[in-house]
């Protein structure tokens, strides 16, 4: 962490996006990670993604755990709504505010303890009900609030900086989605702004739960050798398995692409998606080829990166429900309380 | 791109944008931490270092600085590095101890410097320390030059001019006033081991019209006019006055005859607003003063009328103006402007009429000497020139750093070593961290405004021609202005391979002047740079190939505002922050052993 607060410069020639914002207003608190957490990283791409989107400040909601990464979204989008949960229950918090407020574009950063350890219940049911959030899960291999200890994602083999070694099998959440009939699954890395600014917008404009598990290294207690969440251990078994590009409903599909390679998906909203695959015979819209591909590439060693799971028309929450399109945070009181009377009236049919 | 060689010390000195810009490299940004820790002497002797005259220089400088500033490239003003100047020298302490010893036992080399304006001073300053015996002619009866004969006392009192020759004059100058050199051959008889030149450019320059002649007595010429005003040999003038031209002399000539009695002073440009040659703080302060500046009017006529100066005509000027240069001129009408006097203030010019001109000095084809740019020879060996006599009118800055860089030549020329062996210019570089989150300098962006300089009120300032009429910075506002500076002296300095690429000083640079990427040409990795860059003169820095992936970590210095937060994120210390302290040698360190001795003084 830094003592001074980054300052607000004017530059000239500094940009603004389409509703007249600087990247600089989608910022938040001064951030009390230590120096050169992957949380931090993430923490930009964030603020560049929804700079990017022009999503207004007003319109956000960020949710999160506790934890390190729990910790992260009071350093983004101040201006946004926001709710930091207990351990593992930020899953139960969001599915609360979108029930009340279906409009809201939501965020929720979670960790690999606060989502695969004690949270893991909560995460199977939000990835279940297909909450419409991006679900980022910091992905650190430990606990790094509580110094270090390994999390349900430690890889087996995997060495503590205090020496001991990982004997469990890791939890890989992209898989867990995926076999839990998720509609969005995706794995990124802090240090690839490249890759995660484009999943991070996706995530955001999918019409369900995208799950966005991001190898976080935390420098402080697992970026040792040994470790396998490190930035150097990530970098050398680093395998991006499907390239993203993301592309806004306004803007049109210039480059000319190859069928075989490339797989364009339309999102609800317009926006579309074109997935660009390092194995053209790999389908990421097929959930038991992906489950397939995962398990072979992650058991050589792999980290298999990249939009490896989506299926864009799963109903989400508000659909199965069938709920009002009209948010109840802004359906009168009358209405939502057509008072005792009406009751009665509801009653006599049930009778 | 290759990696970015830092030891190259033009690398960061070029960060340091006002030290850059100056003439004499005065290291501003720790002068001005020297005020902001209370060290007004020390920021005084510093500055004395390089420029010699801080209280003059804080008061009158042509501050090319100021304009380098870096602070004025973050959409705000530069920092008042000249006022801040005049700060150390009000409030410094006697300094006669810190002033260097004058040996006792001569080194016999004799120098003879002509003009006691700030060229020779300067020479004199570099050369009494090690043992020369210098002797100046001035022609007039006081030192100074023009900052003593030109320059108006309102602007600059006579106590400050007097107290600063006088630490030079009083090293044990032979200065010999009423003294004008009439022929360079007799002097070069005398036996000199050296002469410098340093008469700056005296003539100021005519505008033959019709009606010169006849008005004479009301038509004045600039310098001269300000020279006969300084020594009090004119007290008056009209009422109505109109001053030619439009650069700093105009705006001198124009306060003055406010001061002297005028009451309608007009200032009349040939061309329009940004074409001026005056300094723009030079205009506001004329301007606050009710001064009328018309524009777009090319003298054409004095108009006499019973043997007496009445007015002048003008013809209106028009322009086309494209991309700041005049494409087509017109003129579309012809105006009479009433007046009593005229001052002439369009230019000066060298006039060396004592240097007989066949005993080996060149002059060109403009009658200016030819004189090397690094030495300051002329075409006869031991012969020097500096200050305006060298290259024509330019500041007293710029004369200063003449004299440092002649002196050395001196010094090489009598002891016969050749001119061109001059000490490089050398950099120490050292780390101001102090703990985790602790730098030894203020490194929080301050977003204060430019303070305002205070003035007397119009009402009084005109009393006298002496009133002083810029208050100097109250306690209060120096100290909001020198936390404005950005510390550009401390850099940003990168270690490669401790770099791990985990982005943290990229996401934290609040100027976004940072960028890890794949390498490329020049061309090619710009366009991949997180902010665009803006200045092409500004340095770049490249690293070597980063350990993890092979990319580098790019620099733009243009936009580094010197916070250190990048050096505070990065978790391995990659980035430091570390004072770069240049060294510009002097005469004194042409001995060998004295440059050694400060090339190893630390950081
Ligand atoms: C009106 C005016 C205002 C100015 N304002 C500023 C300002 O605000 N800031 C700034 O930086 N610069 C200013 N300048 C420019 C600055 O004054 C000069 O650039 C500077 O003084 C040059 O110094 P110098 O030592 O080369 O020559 P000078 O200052 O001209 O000194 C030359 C000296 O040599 C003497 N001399 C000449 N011939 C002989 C001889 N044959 N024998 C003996 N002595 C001789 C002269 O009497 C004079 O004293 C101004 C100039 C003018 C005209
Ligand atoms: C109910 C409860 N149990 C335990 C804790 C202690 N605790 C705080 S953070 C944390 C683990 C956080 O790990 P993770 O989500 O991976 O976040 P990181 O710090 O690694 O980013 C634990 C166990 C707690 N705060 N609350
Ligand atoms: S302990 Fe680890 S996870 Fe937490 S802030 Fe520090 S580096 Fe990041
Ligand atoms: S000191 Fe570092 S963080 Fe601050 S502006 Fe310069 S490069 Fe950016
Ligand atoms: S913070 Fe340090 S280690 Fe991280 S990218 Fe920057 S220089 Fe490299
Ligand atoms: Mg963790």
């Amino acid at each position: 962490m830094t003592y001074i607060a980054k300052p607000k410069i004017d530059m000239p020639g500094e940009r603004r996006n389409e509703i007249g914002l600087r990247q600089r207003d989608y910022e938040g608190a001064l951030s009390t990670l230590c120096a050169g957490c992957g949380h931090d990283s993430i923490t930009a791409a964030i603020v560049q993604a929804f700079w990017e989107l022009a999503i207004p400040p007003e319109k956000v909601i960020k949710l999160s755990g506790i934890g390190c990464s729990s910790k992260t979204p009071a350093y983004f989008i101040s201006g946004a709504h926001g709710f930091n949960s207990v351990h593992g229950r930020m899953p139960s918090v969001a599915t609360g505010a979108l029930a009340g407020n279906r409009d809201l574009v939501c965020i929720a950063v979670s960790g690999d303890g606060d989502s695969l350890s004690i949270g893991f219940g909560q995460f199977g049911h939000a990835v279940r009900r297909n909450i419409n959030m991006l679900y980022i899960i910091e992905n650190n291999g430990v606990y790094g609030l509580t110094k270090g200890q390994f999390s349900a994602s430690a890889d087996p083999g995997s060495k503590a900086k205090y020496g001991e070694v990982n004997r469990m099998k890791a939890i890989d959440p992209v898989a867990t989605t995926i076999a839990l009939g998720g509609s969005f699954a995706a794995r990124s890395f802090s240090g690839d702004r490249e890759q995660l600014v484009p999943l991070i917008k996706a995530g955001l404009r999918h019409p369900g739960c995208a799950v966005l598990d991001v190898v976080s290294p935390c420098v402080t207690f697992n970026d040792h050798v040994g470790s396998t969440k490190s930035y150097a251990h990530t970098r050398e078994h680093y395998y991006p398995a499907v390239h993203t590009d993301f592309i806004p409903p306004s803007k049109e599909i210039k480059a000319s692409y190859d069928e075989g390679e490339v797989m364009p998906v339309e999102l609800h909203d317009g926006s579309r998606l074109l997935l660009k695959k390092t194995d053209a015979d790999y389908d990421p819209s097929s959930r038991s080829a992906a489950m397939r591909y995962l398990e072979e590439h992650s058991s050589q060693g792999q980290v298999v990166t990249g939009l490896l799971f989506i299926s864009p028309d799963l109903p989400e929450m508000h659909t199965i429900s069938g709920t009002a399109a009209q948010p109840l945070a802004r359906t009168a009181y009358e209405d939502l309380n057509p008072g005792q009377a009406a009751l009665a009236e509801l009653q006599k049919d049930l009778k | 791109m290759k990696r970015t060689d830092t030891s190259n010390p033009d690398f960061f000195h070029k960060v340091v944008d006002c030290q850059w810009g100056c003439p004499a490299h005065t290291d501003v940004p720790e002068y001005i931490r020297m005020i902001a820790q209370g060290d007004f002497t020390g920021a005084y002797m510093l500055n004395r270092e390089s420029n010699i005259f801080p209280g003059i220089l804080g008061r009158v400088c042509d501050r090319p600085c100021e304009p380098a500033c870096r602070r004025g490239r973050t959409n705000e003003k530069p920092v008042a590095i000249c006022r801040l100047k005049r700060v150390a020298a009000d409030h410094r302490d006697d300094i006669s101890d810190l002033m260097p010893v004058i040996p006792t036992q001569k080194n016999g080399k004799k120098i003879a410097l002509v003009g006691a304006g700030c060229a020779s001073l300067a020479v004199a300053n570099d050369l009494m320390p090690m043992g020369y015996e210098c002797t100046m002619f001035e022609a007039l009866q006081v030192p100074g030059g023009l900052m003593r004969s030109n320059i108006p006392a309102f602007r600059l009192p006579a106590e400050v001019l007097d107290e600063e020759i006088a630490m030079i004059t009083d090293m044990g100058v032979d200065l010999r006033l009423n003294s004008p050199i009439k022929s360079m051959k007799d002097l070069l008889k005398e036996g000199y081991d050296a002469v410098f030149v340093g008469t700056g450019a005296p003539k100021g320059k005519e505008l033959k019209l019709p009606g010169r002649e006849q008005g004479g007595d009301n038509i004045h010429i600039g310098i001269a006019w300000l020279e006969s005003v300084a020594f009090g040999h004119i007290d008056k003038i009209g009422k109505q006055v109109l001053i030619i031209g439009v650069g700093n002399t105009a705006m001198d000539c124009c306060r003055t005859s406010l001061r002297l009695g005028a009451d309608n002073v007009k200032v009349i440009a040939r061309k329009p607003r940004g074409f001026f040659k005056a300094s723009d703080w030079e205009l506001e302060d004329a301007e606050e003063e009710n001064v009328d500046i018309v524009i777009n009017h090319s003298p054409k006529e004095f108009v006499i009328e019973g043997g007496k100066l009445v007015g002048m005509k003008f013809d209106v000027m028009e322009y086309d103006i494209e991309g700041g240069r005049i494409k087509e001129q017109r003129v579309t009408d012809e105006v009479f402007i009433p007046c009593d006097d005229v001052v002439l203030a369009i230019g000066q010019e060298n006039a060396f009429p004592w240097i007989e001109r066949d005993i080996g000095i060149e002059f060109d084809q403009w009658d200016v000497p030819v004189v090397d740019k690094t030495t300051f020879e002329s075409t006869l060996q031991g012969v020097y020139f500096g200050g305006d006599a060298a290259f024509g009118p330019e500041n007293i800055i710029w004369a200063v750093e003449h004299g440092h860089q002649a002196a050395i030549s001196i010094h090489q020329h009598c002891h016969q070593r050749p001119l061109t062996e001059r000490l490089p210019v050398t950099m120490n570089l050292g780390s101001r961290k102090m703990g985790i989150h602790e730098w030894s300098y203020s490194n929080n962006f301050d977003p204060a405004a430019r303070r305002k300089m205070e003035h007397v009120p119009l009402e009084t300032r005109f009393k006298q021609l002496t009133t002083e009429v810029e208050l100097g910075f109250t306690w209060e506002q120096a100290k909001q202005e020198v936390e404005r500076c950005l510390n550009c002296d401390i850099q940003t300095v990168f270690t490669d391979d401790l770099c791990i690429e985990c982005d943290a000083c990229l996401d934290i640079c609040p100027t976004d002047c940072l960028t890890i990427t794949r390498n490329g040409d020049e061309e090619d990795l710009v366009t991949r740079l997180l902010a665009p860059r803006l200045e092409k003169d500004q340095p770049l820095f490249v690293s070597g190939e980063l350990k993890q992936t092979h990319r580098v970590m790019v620099k733009d210095e243009n936009l580094c505002v010197h916070c250190g937060l990048c050096a505070e994120r990065c978790p391995t210390a990659a980035w430091d922050m570390q004072k770069s302290l240049l060294n510009f040698p002097r005469a004194s360190d042409h001995d060998g052993g004295a440059a050694k001795a400060r090339e190893g003084k630390a950081a």
